[in-house]
């Protein structure tokens, strides 16, 4: 289990003009599985650049083991929080072994340059993303999933125990979607780590998040288990949807139905 | 809803490209009043006419100062809308005649029939415009490789300029001082230089192809989206890419066979027009007139605010880069333009 | 593990090979360069006048081809690298014609006796032109992005080919010394310029080393770097720093070489794919290889005359070049 506690108080961030986030407090549960949730430009994506000091705070701090995040060295850091970017770049004809051998770097001295360790962690990334097969394939030539996967891997073998991952399965094919999210709940399961996503498919949220934060405007609205803050009232007022909300007949999460205007069978009462 | 914003779009668009014709009227006017002998804005209209009676103002402006301006404007028209066509068609804000290795062309063949031949006055200019011409074509010819890549033209590109300008300056080193000090002159570039023959020909040039560009610019928005969204929306990206790129060449090597080859007019013009605009409008005109009046002011600086006068080149390059430079630390994500 | 056996271990193998061939290639053409020229040494019979021009013409020659290939090689990498910018060069960054205003500037300035001078002048002028460079793209928002870079490379050297023009065109002496220096070459540089940059270039080199590493991460983007610990900001300053120093030397010894930093690159990376720290070590080899080829080539052609290594290396380079950049599919970094 990780026990790396990940703390927000009074975070306010933003870029040039207003704030994006605004004195946002909050206390993301270790070894747990967190989603972060909301509509475009509730300040989700800024809040997860934030905890992972990729953007500075103007007011508050982002405290990990209660030391301010923005403050430590950055290679430690790097120890125990990793962080896998919305649309990251490979340079071009970088092999997947060689990519996800780039997590290695926080574990690397100047002049100690590739130890068993390393290949040791890298086999394992390959190993828990099921990319090992792919080990010298160029990155450039493999499918969505495969490519996603082993940017997953890289993270991986950076070998934190927090994981910050923004929007893993935007742009994947439904079956990868759900392959990349069976990945991360084996790695919460199997390892530990505590792991914090954006996501946008609010039922995929429901049902393999732990812990819900929902956000509108900046704030969270509400955060929480997911059966107990995913209502009809809460999806309306965070994404303007109207919806009923059932149990998931194969996993008892929420689902989220939403109405629209057209195809109903018969309105709600 | 997209109506009435496109009715404000070009709303804004008449409006920016009439003040800047205006702005490049009166620049026009202004370079032919001032020098040792100041004359008022109706001597010189009158002149321009054809309606003067004064032998005397007759003779400034029209045989001393007509020229020159004349030369400032059509230069500037030129490299204004070769340079932003450059830049959409190759997608790419570095794109301008300067870097990819059509002046670079020019100056190579103008400085080798000056030092190697002798040549002078209208036989360099035609050096010039074989050079820019041969050159755009050869580069063309080497990106070539089943179709145009932006990427590659503009690599390519960047190795052809690299060749001629070492050839360039191999050619002055060996240079007799005097050849050497008129190839130096014309490699930075001036308004000043250009004949009657000349001046023709790059006037001839702009009337036709600057409205050719035009009629395309609609098409040059399609190509902006890249080969594969230009090919969806029914346009030849090929041949789209030829013709564009090729009328922007003419343009350039009449001007820079006329003035030499002017830093960064090209480079600067589009990006300022594309502000201006905003997101809609004929970039091409904007950008031409932009370009016209860069030349204007900056040969305007050049004869009469240093006690001596140099060349319009060295101010373009001094007045433009930092302008650029602004417009990066303004830049917000995406760099400028393209 | 399984994936033990399956990581590519032979290619390794293969790119070291290449590494220790072309090592190889650089010492033959150490010794081409000490022996051939307008005067041939036959080494059987080595007279005295042999040994003089060797030792202080051709082996000073043959040091400072090392040096600058190296440095102007691997500042090239270095500013790709950290621009993720295939066109990133010396020339383009502005570094040539900064110490180009420099030395006409002090021709300007100081007369004729300057000409002494102009080797720390130039050096100058190239580290104050990288300096304004990154300065200049580094406000705003992001810092600097590769977009900015070049394009502030491109406005530094406007602005400073546009001063050096004025100069030269209103001082003739200025001139005179501005169409000899601009035309790179390695003759006519005796040990005392090699032992004035020198040492800057071999610092410089040490320091290159060390940037293998950080050059890898920032390939994968700022956000990613960052995650794994980097500190971009920091690495891309301290790359500049090492770059002015190289290119500054380099250019200071020699004149401008164009196309070196440019070219050696992409033609590296054609062998050993997007891993700095070969890429940085092919650098190191093929920079001078290729920079002391192109001068014997210029000593051969025009003998008993010589071809300054700048006009070989353009008109040789480029179809080198533009031939590599056709093979590509992409050229992106």
């Amino acid at each position: 289990m990780s026990e790396h506690s990940l703390e927000v108080a009074g975070l306010t961030l933003g870029y040039d003009g207003a704030d994006i986030v605004s004195g946002l407090s909050t206390d993301i549960p270790a070894g747990a599985i967190t989603a972060i949730i909301g509509a475009n430009a509730s300040g989700k994506s800024t809040l997860l650049r934030g905890l992972s000091r990729l953007l500075a705070p103007r007011a508050g701090q982002v405290l990990l083991d209660g030391v301010p995040v923005h403050g430590m060295r950055s290679g430690d850091l790097a120890r125990l929080l990793g962080l896998l970017p919305q649309s990251p770049v490979a340079p071009s004809s970088i092999t997947v072994g060689d990519l996800v051998g780039r997590g290695r770097y926080p574990h690397q001295g100047w002049f100690r340059s590739w130890t068993p360790a390393d290949d040791a962690a890298v086999d394992e990334a390959l190993e828990a993303t099921g990319t090992a097969d792919l080990v010298s394939r160029r990155v450039a030539d493999l499918s969505g999933g495969q490519r996603q996967r082993v940017w997953i891997a890289m993270a991986l073998a950076q070998d934190t125990d927090i994981l910050l991952l923004d929007e893993p399965t935007t742009f994947l094919d439904v079956n990868y979607q759900i392959e990349v999210l069976d990945l991360l709940v084996d790695l919460n399961r199997d390892r530990g780590k505590t792991i914090v996503m954006v996501l946008h498919e609010l039922s995929l949220a429901c049902r393999y998040a732990d812990h819900l934060i929902a956000m509108k405007d900046g704030r969270i609205v509400t955060e929480g288990a997911p059966g107990e803050v995913v209502t009809a009232a809460t999806v309306e007022e965070v994404f303007s949807l109207r919806c009923d909300v059932i149990a998931d007949p194969r996993s008892g999460t929420p689902l989220v139905i939403p109405l629209g205007r057209h195809r109903l069978r018969s309105a709600r009462e | 809803m997209f109506r009435l914003e496109r009715r404000a779009r070009t709303r804004r668009a008449l409006a920016v490209t009439a003040a800047l014709a205006v702005g490049a009227v009166c620049a026009f006017v202004v370079s032919m009043m001032l020098g040792s002998y100041v004359l008022g804005p109706g001597e010189v209209l009158r002149s321009v006419l054809g309606l003067s009676s004064d032998p005397a103002d007759d003779f400034v402006v029209r045989e001393l100062r007509l020229p020159r301006a004349a030369t400032a404007v059509l230069v500037g028209l030129a490299l204004g809308a070769a340079g932003s066509v450059f830049q959409r068609v190759l997608r790419n804000p570095l794109a301008a005649p300067d870097i990819i290795g059509i002046s670079a062309g020019a100056s190579t063949a103008t400085v080798a029939g000056l030092v190697l031949f002798g040549a002078g006055g209208l036989g360099l200019s035609v050096a010039g415009l074989a050079g820019a011409l041969a050159t755009a074509a050869a580069v063309y010819l080497l990106a070539w490789r089943g179709g145009i890549a932006d990427y590659r033209f503009v690599l390519v590109g960047v190795g052809v300029a690299v060749l001629l300008e070492s050839v360039t300056g191999y050619l002055v080193s060996r240079a007799e001082i005097s050849d050497a000090r008129a190839a130096m002159t014309w490699l930075v570039g001036s308004v000043g230089m250009a004949g009657g023959g000349e001046i023709a020909g790059l006037a001839a040039g702009c009337a036709v192809v600057i409205p050719v560009l035009m009629a395309l610019s609609r098409r040059l928005g399609v190509l902006e989206l890249g080969a594969e969204g230009a090919r969806g929306l029914g346009l030849r990206p090929q041949a789209e890419t030829a013709v564009q790129l090729g009328c922007a060449v003419v343009l350039v090597a009449l001007a820079t066979a006329a003035a030499g080859p002017i830093a960064f007019v090209a480079l600067m013009a589009g990006p300022i027009a594309g502000r201006l605009l905003g997101p809609a409008g004929d970039r091409v005109l904007a950008s031409a007139l932009v370009g016209s009046i860069i030349v204007q002011a900056a040969d305007l600086v050049a004869q009469h605010v240093l006690p001596y006068p140099i060349s319009t080149g060295i101010v373009t390059g001094l007045v433009g880069a930092p302008y650029i430079a602004w417009l990066l630390i303004r830049t917000d994500r995406q760099g400028v333009g393209a | 593990m399984a994936a033990v056996a399956t990581r590519p271990r032979r290619s390794n193998t293969r790119i070291a090979g290449g590494l220790i061939l072309s090592a190889l290639a650089l010492l033959a053409v150490c010794a081409a360069s000490i022996l051939l020229g307008s005067r041939t040494i036959n080494l059987a019979a080595l007279a005295q006048t042999d040994l003089t021009v060797i030792l202080d013409m051709r082996v000073p020659r043959t040091v400072l081809g090392l040096l600058a290939g190296a440095a102007l090689a691997v500042s090239g990498t270095l500013l790709q690298g950290v621009a993720r910018n295939p066109l990133a060069d010396p020339g383009i960054m502005g570094i040539n014609a900064g110490a180009a205003v420099a030395v006409v500037t002090g021709i300007l300035v100081l007369g004729r006796q300057a000409t002494g001078a102009s080797v720390w002048l130039a050096f100058l002028g190239a580290g104050a032109a990288i300096a304004a460079v990154y300065t200049t793209a580094s406000f705003g928002r992001e810092g600097a992005t590769p977009v900015k870079l070049a394009l502030a490379g491109v406005v530094v050297t406007a602005v400073c080919s546009s001063v050096t023009s004025a100069i030269v065109l209103a001082d003739a002496d200025a001139l005179e010394e501005l169409r000899v220096w601009q035309v790179g070459a390695l003759a006519g540089r005796y040990w005392p310029v090699v032992l004035q940059v020198g040492p800057y270039v071999l610092v410089g080199l040490v320091a290159a080393m060390f940037l293998a590493r950080p050059l890898n991460l920032l390939a994968l983007g700022d956000a990613l770097a960052i995650s794994l610990g980097q500190h971009v900001r920091r690495n891309r300053t301290i790359t500049f720093v090492v770059v002015a120093v190289l290119c500054g030397a380099a250019t200071a010894a020699c004149g401008p070489i164009a196309f070196l930093g440019l070219m050696v690159p992409h033609l590296v990376r054609l062998v050993t794919g997007p891993d700095y720290r070969w890429i940085l070590a092919y650098s190191f080899v093929l920079g001078p290889l290729v920079l002391l080829l192109c001068d014997i080539v210029g000593r051969l052609v025009s003998a008993p005359g010589e071809l300054q290594v700048g006009v070989v290396l353009g008109v040789v380079g480029a179809p080198v070049f533009i031939t590599i950049v056709r093979l590509r599919r992409g050229v992106e970094l």
